[in-house]
C-alpha cells in the first residue's frame, strides 16, 4: 500500500485552496537500471478530486510530472469544515484514497 | 519571439489537440474512458502532434491563459508550473512541454465547482517552451512560456 497523501485545505472568501503531496515513484520508463535495461514507467495516471463527495477535479497525468507529485487547486463554494478527498490511480493499477477536512 | 513562428505552431498545433480534448469532453468519469485518453495524448511527442491527437487543431493564443513558472529552472526534475485561465467555461486544462520525449505533461478536467487554476511539478529534459491549453466554452486557446532548464531532468 502506497503512503497516505498530505492534503492541506483552506478556505478563504468561499474559495478553498487544496494543496497535496502524494508519494509516488513517477518512473518515467525512459530511465535504464545500471545493467542497461530499461526501468518499466511507473506512475500515477489519474487523480479525482471530490468536495464533500461531489467530483470537482479530474486529472489525467503523464510520467513528466515529478517524483512524488505536488497538485494545487482551488474549489469554489467550499467552506470551513467541508471533506476534500482525493484518489489517484497509478498505471499498475494501484490506488490510494485521503480525505481532509477544510480549516478556514 | 516573431509572430509568424507563433501562427505556424499554432496551425500545426491545431490539427492535433481536436481529438484529444474531444475525448475529454465527451468522456465520462470512468476508468476504461480515461484510460483510452491516457493511451492517446501521452504517447505522443511534440506539441503540434500532441494537440492533433488532443483534437485542439488551431487553438488560439489568449492573454486569459496564463502560465506561472520561473524563466529559469534550476532542476529539471522539478519544474514548478501553474496554469490560471479567466477565461468563461473552462472545461479542460493541459500542460505541454515541447522538448519532453512525449510533450503532454498533464491535462485537468474543471469540473463543476473549480476553478480554473492549478499548480503541479513537472520533469522537463532540457530548455523548452511549455504551452498551456485550455478548452472554454467548446474553444480551445493557448499560452506559450519558455522555460530554461539548467541541470536536466531525465534522471526522473
Amino acid at each position: 500500500m502506497a503512503d497516505p497523501m498530505r492534503i492541506r485545505a483552506t478556505a478563504k472568501d468561499g474559495v478553498a485552496d487544496v494543496r497535496v503531496l502524494m508519494a509516488h515513484e513517477m518512473e518515467t520508463g525512459q530511465r535504464k537500471d545500471s545493467s542497461g535495461k530499461p526501468i518499466p514507467a511507473w506512475h500515477i495516471t489519474e487523480v479525482t478530486a471530490t468536495l464533500n463527495g461531489k467530483p470537482v477535479l479530474k486529472v489525467h497525468w503523464g510520467p513528466a510530472i515529478s517524483k512524488n507529485p505536488y497538485l494545487q487547486f482551488k474549489v469554489k463554494g467550499a467552506k470551513a469544515g467541508d471533506k476534500i478527498a482525493v484518489s489517484w490511480v497509478d498505471n499498475k493499477g494501484e490506488k490510494r484514497t485521503d480525505e481532509a477536512t477544510v480549516g478556514g | 519571439m516573431n509572430r509568424s513562428r507563433r501562427t505556424t505552431l499554432q496551425v500545426a498545433g491545431s490539427a492535433g489537440l481536436y481529438g484529444a480534448l474531444v475525448s475529454i469532453g465527451f468522456l465520462r468519469p470512468g476508468t476504461a474512458a480515461a484510460q483510452a485518453f491516457d493511451q492517446g495524448a501521452f504517447k505522443v511527442s511534440g506539441i503540434a502532434a500532441t494537440m492533433k491527437a488532443m483534437g485542439a487543431d488551431g487553438a488560439a493564443e489568449s492573454k486569459d491563459v496564463v502560465i506561472v513558472a520561473p524563466d529559469i529552472a534550476e532542476n529539471g526534475a522539478v519544474v514548478p508550473v501553474g496554469i490560471r485561465s479567466g477565461l468563461p467555461k473552462t472545461e479542460m486544462m493541459a500542460l505541454l512541454v515541447e522538448k519532453n520525449p512525449n510533450a503532454l505533461a498533464g491535462a485537468y478536467e474543471i469540473l463543476d465547482g473549480a476553478d480554473p487554476e492549478v499548480s503541479m511539478r513537472i520533469k522537463m529534459g532540457e530548455s523548452s517552451n511549455v504551452v498551456a491549453l485550455v478548452k472554454a466554452d467548446g474553444k480551445y486557446y493557448m499560452a506559450k512560456k519558455e522555460i530554461k532548464v539548467t541541470i536536466g531532468g531525465c534522471g526522473g
